[in-house]
C-alpha cells in the first residue's frame, strides 16, 4: 500500500502575534528570518500514516509544493519515518491558489504511479482555506472524507472518524481515497532520534519542476488565481481587560459582581 | 449568471440559524449586486418559510438518497442546483458539512472559492463582491477579490446577522431533478457518535466554560463541568486539551473548532492563541482565568483573574450556585 502524504513547509504559525509583519508587495507574512516549519496538521497526517505502516505495511512518500527551502521540511518527514520524498518546485508555481497546487501535486502523484491512500492536514497552517485536498482528490478521481483524527483496517478499507460538531461519524472508505487529517491524541508528532535525521539527511530528494510533471502552464501561478488576495491588514486591538485583584474569595467576588452587572448571569 | 444562492436547511419548520445567517449575508450581497436571493433545498421542507425571508426562488431536489449526509450523492444534487440556478454567488455554512462540500463543488463548477468568510461587500464601481477571511490564524484579515464567477463562499458560522423576516412573502419553487443512484456513494456511513458533556449544545450556548493546557489534566475539566453545569451552559477546549485527549475533539473551540458567540466566555487555563481567539470573536463578555499576567488571553478578556484555577473556580460555583439555586 502506498500513503502520500502532502507536507506544506510554512512560517511557524504559533509564533506570538507580536512578531507577525506583513510584506505589502506580495500581501504575505514577511518571512524575517522566522522558523520554518511542517504546517501542524500536516505532521499529523504523517503520523498517522507512520502508525499505519507500522500496523499494516506500506511505504509512506512525502510530496511538497514549494520553495526550494521545502527539502528540510521534508528531510524532517524522513527522519520521522517516511521512506521517500519529492519536491515540487518551480518559479512559475509560486503564487498559485489551492487549485494550482492541487494541480501539481495530482502530477505529482501520477508520476510516482500511483496512491492507495493520499493524506493532507485537514487545513494549512498559514492560510486555512481547507480547499487542496479536496481539489487533489477531485483531480485523481478519488472519494474524499474531510476532518479524520483516527483510522483502523475495516473490511479490507478503513473506517475513518469523522470529527463533527456535536461527536464523530465513522466512515467506511476503500483505496484510493483523500483524507484530510484533523490532530487528535492519538497522532500526536513524533520528535525524529538522532540516528534517524543523520540518516535522512543523506537521502536524495528529487525536485520535479513543471516541465517535468508536463504541467500545464495556464493552470498555475499567479495568472491562475481565482480569487485575489487585494489587501492584508493586521486588526487592531486595544486590551480592555480589568484585572481583579486581591484574595481568590474577593476576586470570585468582584467577579460575580462585574458578571452580574452586565447581566451575563 | 446572476442571483446569490443559499443551500438552506429547514429544521421543524423553520430555517436552522445558519442558514438565516446565509440569507443576512445573501441579501446584504443582493443589495449592492442588484440580483436576486434564491434558496437550494435538498429534501422536503416548506420552501414558504424561505419566501419570508425574502427568498424569491427556490430550487428544491427531493430524493430518499439525499436523507442522510453522503458527500459524494450531495454533491451531484448541489451541482444540479447550481446548474439550474446559475448563481454569480452560491452561499455555504462553513460547518462540517459546507467545509466538507465547498471545495469540491467550486472545483465541479470551475468556481472561485473563499472560505471562512467573516464580512462581505460589494465594490460599487465594479458590481463585484468581496469577501473578508481571517489568515495567518487570525494574526491578519485579508479581503479576497474573486477575478472568477461563479464563486462558492463558505460563511463562517455565529459570525453575521440573520435575516429578519419580512412576513408575508412570495416566491416560486422551481423543482430540480436528482439523477442519484447509490452506485454513485463512493463513501459509506457507519454509524454517527454523540459526545457532549453537559446536555447544552457548545455552539448553541450562552455561557461557555473553556479548559486549556493550564488544567493539567483531564480530571481539572471536572471543575468547568460543574460550573457550566450551574450555569446552564456547555463546556468547551482549546486545541492543546483536545489533541493531550483529555476531552473530545469535537469539543475544541477555534479556527479549526467550533465557533461561539456566547454571552458570557471563561477560558480557564487557555493562553490566547490567535487560533482559539478566531472561535470566540462573538462572546459579547469573556472571562479569563490564568497564573500568568503575561499571557495575550488578557489581552482579549474584559474581567480577569491572576491566579490557579484550583483556588479561582470552586469557589466561583459555589457563589453562583448561591445566586442561582442551582
Ligand atoms: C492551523 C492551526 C489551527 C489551530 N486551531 C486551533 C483551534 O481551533 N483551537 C485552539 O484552541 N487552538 C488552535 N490552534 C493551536 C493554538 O495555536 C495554541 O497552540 C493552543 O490554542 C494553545 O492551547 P492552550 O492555550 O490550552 O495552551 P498553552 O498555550 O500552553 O496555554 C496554557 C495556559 O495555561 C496557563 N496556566 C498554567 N497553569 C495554570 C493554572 N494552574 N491555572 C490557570 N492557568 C494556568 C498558562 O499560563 C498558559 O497561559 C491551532 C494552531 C494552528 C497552527
Ligand atoms: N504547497 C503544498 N504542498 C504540499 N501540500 C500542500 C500544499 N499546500 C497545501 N497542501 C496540503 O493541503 C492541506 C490543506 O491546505 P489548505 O487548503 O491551504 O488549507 C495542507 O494541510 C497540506 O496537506
Amino acid at each position: 500500500m502506498r500513503i502520500v502524504v502532502c507536507l506544506k513547509q510554512i512560517i511557524d504559525p504559533e509564533l506570538p502575534a507580536t512578531q507577525f509583519r506583513i510584506d505589502a508587495e506580495s500581501k504575505r507574512q514577511q518571512s524575517d528570518n522566522h522558523p520554518l516549519v511542517i504546517s501542524p496538521y500536516d505532521e499529523n497526517a504523517l503520523e498517522l500514516a507512520l502508525k499505519l505502516k507500522e500496523q499494516t505495511g506500506g511505504h509512506v512518500t512525502l510530496l511538497s509544493v514549494g520553495q526550494p527551502s521545502a527539502v528540510s521540511a521534508l528531510r524532517k518527514g524522513l527522519a520521522m519515518g517516511a521512506d521517500e520524498a519529492a519536491l515540487i518546485t518551480d518559479p512559475a508555481i509560486e503564487g498559485s491558489d489551492a487549485f494550482g497546487v492541487a494541480t501539481a501535486l495530482a502530477r505529482g502523484i501520477e508520476k510516482l504511479g500511483h496512491a492507495d491512500l493520499v493524506l493532507c492536514g485537514c487545513e494549512s497552517g498559514d492560510w486555512a482555506d481547507r480547499i487542496v485536498g479536496p481539489i487533489l482528490a477531485e483531480t485523481l478521481h478519488i472519494p474524499c472524507v474531510t476532518f479524520i483524527a483516527r483510522l483502523e483496517k475495516h473490511n479490507g478499507g478503513f473506517l475513518a472518524h469523522r470529527v463533527v460538531e456535536d461527536g464523530y461519524e465513522l466512515w467506511e472508505v476503500v483505496p484510493p481515497v483523500l483524507l484530510t487529517i484533523l490532530s487528535d491524541e492519538t497522532n500526536t508528532p513524533r520528535y525524529p532520534k538522532v540516528k534517524d535525521i543523520m540518516a535522512a539527511s543523506r537521502k536524495s530528494i528529487p525536485t520535479w519542476s513543471g516541465a517535468d510533471l508536463d504541467l500545464d502552464a495556464s493552470r498555475i501561478g499567479k495568472a491562475a488565481v481565482r480569487a485575489e488576495v487585494q489587501e492584508l491588514t493586521v486588526p487592531t486591538q486595544e486590551s480592555r481587560c480589568q484585572l481583579l485583584e486581591g484574595e481568590p474569595e474577593e476576586q470570585v467576588a468582584m467577579l460575580v459582581a462585574r458578571l452580574r452587572e452586565r447581566k451575563v448571569i | 449568471m446572476a442571483g446569490i444562492l443559499v443551500l438552506a436547511k429547514i429544521e421543524n419548520g423553520v430555517p436552522s440559524r445558519s442558514t438565516l445567517e446565509l440569507l443576512g449575508a445573501a441579501h446584504r450581497l443582493a443589495t449592492g449586486l442588484q440580483e436576486p436571493v434564491c434558496a437550494g433545498l435538498l429534501g422536503q421542507g416548506d420552501a414558504g418559510v424561505l419566501y419570508s425571508y425574502g427568498v424569491e426562488i427556490v430550487y428544491r431536489m427531493d430524493h430518499p438518497l439525499l436523507k442522510e449526509y453522503q458527500a459524494d450523492l450531495h454533491l451531484r444534487a448541489l451541482e444540479q442546483i447550481a446548474q439550474a440556478a446559475e448563481p454569480r454567488v452560491m452561499l455555504l455554512s462553513g460547518d462540517s458539512m459546507g467545509r466538507d462540500l465547498a471545495a469540491r463543488l467550486a472545483f465541479r463548477l470551475q468556481a472561485g472559492i473563499v472560505t471562512d468568510v467573516i464580512d462581505i461587500d460589494v465594490q460599487a464601481s465594479e458590481k463585484a463582491p468581496r469577501f473578508m477571511r481571517p489568515a495567518y490564524g487570525g494574526k491578519a484579515i485579508a479581503v479576497m477579490a474573486p477575478r472568477v464567477v461563479p464563486i462558492v463562499a463558505t460563511l463562517k458560522p455565529r459570525t453575521f446577522d440573520m435575516a429578519a423576516s419580512v412576513g408575508e412573502g412570495h416566491g416560486r419553487e422551481v423543482p430540480v431533478e436528482a439523477p442519484l443512484d447509490p452506485g454513485q456513494a463512493r463513501t459509506r456511513l457507519v454509524e454517527r457518535v454523540q459526545e457532549e458533556t453537559t446536555g447544552v449544545k457548545l455552539e448553541d450556548a450562552r455561557v461557555v466554560v473553556s479548559g486549556g493546557r493550564g488544567l493539567g489534566g483531564p480530571d481539572g475539566f471536572s471543575l468547568l463541568v460543574e460550573l457550566a453545569r450551574v450555569l446552564k451552559g456547555a463546556v468547551g477546549a482549546s486545541r492543546a486539551a483536545t489533541d493531550a485527549g483529555w476531552v473530545p475533539s469535537s469539543m475544541q473551540v477555534g479556527q479549526t473548532g467550533k465557533t461561539v458567540s456566547p454571552d458570557l466566555y471563561i477560558a480557564v487555563g487557555i493562553s490566547g492563541a490567535t487560533q482559539h481567539v478566531a472561535g470566540i470573536s462573538g462572546a459579547k463578555t469573556i472571562v479569563a482565568i490564568n497564573t500568568d499576567p503575561e499571557s495575550s488571553i488578557f489581552k482579549v478578556a474584559h474581567l480577569g483573574i491572576v491566579g490557579d484555577y484550583k483556588t479561582i473556580l470552586p469557589p466561583l460555583s459555589a457563589k453562583c450556585r448561591e445566586l442561582m439555586g442551582g
